[in-house]
């Protein structure tokens, strides 16, 4: 196969030199969703990282003349059933939720990535063996395996983190395994072998910079489906344990008070938009990335 | 077609293999014995050691999980630590539940989702497509527990129109059942019905640009026959892919959509029997819910067939 043969996968790489990151940005910022997208996320991790300075409260502080108070002046988006403020729980849920999201999503992309990588170049049975047991996990609707996973280890925020990480490992595998295969044989890859350099070398100096671009869109839609793992999991408190505040767990406590609206509808928008905020920033970066294809 | 069905199966045993594997090692379930949970904390060694040895726990972990398969393989799941009740029995009764909840659900993401995809592909760049769209990537961000959530909030607290939540059996009561029903079925429903709505518009916007939909207009066939009879036959293969596809997302959604109505379905079985250290009820629900998985996305394939004719497998 050559390099003309399948021009999406060599030309969706980043650039080599300069800052790819930021050239991606740049664009991602020129397109109307994505720049939404930038935005909404920019305000929720600026919101994580600064929660201990901006909220207006403690995300446990508990304060029984305060019970169950609907939005007002004083607290923004009303207060829970112990009268801790919602924005505030809100800021720091963003912390928890975050986090999970980001690390778990980090820790699938380096395995999977790895996986995908080594079973791609070499292929054999090692190949044929891993990816029947990627396979075998994709078999799992998502939420069920990290379910099997959390039952088996314990809820917790670690644990929370290994599940969802766990169950985007074949996705990501997958993926890069697919463009490998298509890769190792091409010109380029060919010339560098005849060169004389070394597997580990091809692998990562001339075949990752042509995947990684693809890898990097996949993270970001990935992001999306982690985050709303990761509430899903806190809503049936197999996920980051109390007192810690999470979206999740704020709709799962809401469910039992259902006439303060106020403790169902505000976590649940945080998500809401987190996960969109996502889904832009993730099409608007396909988008770009397209846009080199045609030029 | 014979050879299509054997081959498919010959790929599903390592995946099932590894399945039952992930399924199994739910019995390692940390922190805590099951022996506690089945004689309480102040039982002593010996009675421990009695429970551990009747229910194999003593044995290596490999004789435990080839013990677990042949067991499986011959439709016996174990006993519930707690109530001592047969899985088997257990999921006898939650299927239905779990099955009637995504049947519907799919029924109503296909009864929204086509029909909104093809106006959106027929008015294509116009503001109902735009408006579609725009609804279409909102919904898919929506965590389906909140939309739960917030249907309680509005059909059962403030407008008392539906009962918020529980669950009766169709055979007993038909009519309470589908009230019951039909909130957590738009909650998985609508969902759904966006991506249905994205694939069928794709799907169509392909299919009306071919040369037999210009033949057929051409021979003076109506637009409406246009579309239904030449378009949408052939659009459809990748909805039902989609719609196949989606069924591991859908059954997911199930799992928390059935703790946010308190419905007695496969998602809660496994919640539950987590919460209370219950592995065999756990193990027998993912293994349900897994081949149930398996089971769809074989169908999707053998369906392609019928809407297709040419598709031969």
């Amino acid at each position: 196969m050559t390099v003309e043969a399948n021009p999406t996968i060599a030309a969706s790489g980043l650039p080599a030199g300069g800052s790819p990151i930021f050239a991606i940005l740049r664009k991602v910022w020129r397109h109307s969703l994505g720049r939404i997208g930038i935005i909404v996320l920019g305000v929720f991790v600026v919101a994580a990282l600064t929660a201990p300075w901006i909220s207006p409260h403690g995300p446990a502080t508990i304060d029984y003349e305060a019970i169950l108070l609907p939005p007002s002046a004083q607290y923004w988006l009303g207060t829970d059933e112990l009268g801790r403020d919602i924005l505030s729980r809100i800021i720091y849920g963003a912390t928890a939720s975050l986090k999970v999201m980001g690390i778990s999503i980090a820790i699938a992309l380096v395995f999977g990535v790895a996986i995908g990588l080594i079973t791609g170049y070499y292929g054999g049975w090692l190949d044929d063996l891993v990816m029947r047991i990627m396979d075998g996990l994709l078999a799992f609707p998502m939420l069920v395996l990290a379910l099997a996973i959390v039952a088996t280890l314990g809820p917790d925020l670690i644990n929370a983190i290994i599940a969802i990480a766990i169950v985007n490992i074949p996705g990501f595998a997958r993926l890069v395994r697919g463009q490998v295969l298509s890769l190792r044989d091409v010109e380029f890859v060919q010339a560098a072998r005849a060169a004389g350099f070394s597997n580990a070398r091809i692998i990562w100096r001339h075949i990752w910079p042509s995947v990684r671009g693809n890898v990097i869109v996949y993270a970001s839609l990935k992001a999306s489906t982690a985050l709303i793992t990761e509430s899903a999991l806190s809503f049936l408190g197999l996920g980051v344990q109390p007192p810690t505040p999470t979206w999740g767990s704020m709709l799962s406590v809401s469910m039992q008070y259902w006439d303060a609206w106020w403790m169902g509808v505000f976590p649940g928008a945080a998500i809401f938009l987190t996960v969109l905020a996502l889904n832009f920033l993730g099409d608007a970066l396909r988008d770009s990335l397209d846009s080199r294809l045609k030029g | 077609m014979i050879a299509f069905l054997v081959r498919r199966l010959l790929q599903l045993v390592p995946v099932l293999l590894v399945m039952s594997l992930v399924v199994f090692s739910t019995s390692l379930m940390l922190p805590g014995d099951p022996t506690t949970t089945i004689l309480g904390e102040d039982a002593n060694a010996a009675d421990r050691a009695a429970l551990r040895e009747e229910l194999g726990l003593d044995q290596p972990i490999m004789v435990q999980y080839g013990r677990w398969l042949t067991r499986a393989l011959s439709g016996d799941l174990g006993r519930s630590l707690r109530t001592r009740e047969p899985v088997a029995e257990m999921l006898t009764a939650r299927i239905p539940v779990t099955f009637e909840l995504a049947i519907l659900a799919v029924i109503l993401s296909l009864v929204i989702g086509v029909p909104l995809g093809i106006i959106a592909a027929l008015k294509r760049n116009s503001w109902i497509d735009s408006l579609v769209s725009a609804l279409s990537l909102s919904s898919m961000a929506i965590p389906y527990f909140w939309v739960g959530i917030l249907l309680i909030m509005l059909l059962s607290i403030r407008l008392n129109w539906l009962p918020p939540s529980g669950y009766v059996p169709f055979h007993t009561d038909p009519l309470t059942n589908l009230k019951l029903m039909i909130m957590p079925v738009i909650t998985i429903g609508t969902a759904q019905a966006a991506l249905v709505m994205r694939q069928t518009r794709t799907a169509m916007l392909q299919v009306m640009s071919q040369d037999y939909i210009r033949t057929a207009r051409a021979k003076g066939a109506g637009e409406a026959r246009v579309i239904v009879l030449h378009a949408l036959r052939n659009a459809l293969i990748p909805v039902i892919t989609v719609v196949g596809l989606q069924m591991g997302a859908l059954i997911g959604g199930a799992v928390v959509t059935e703790t946010v109505f308190s419905l007695p379905g496969l998602g809660r079985m496994i919640v539950d029997g987590i919460f209370e250290r219950d592995f065999p009820v756990v193990q027998g629900a993912i293994l349900v819910v897994v081949l149930g998985v398996l089971v769809v996305n074989l169908l999707t394939d053998l369906s392609y067939t019928l809407v297709d004719r040419r598709v031969r497998l």
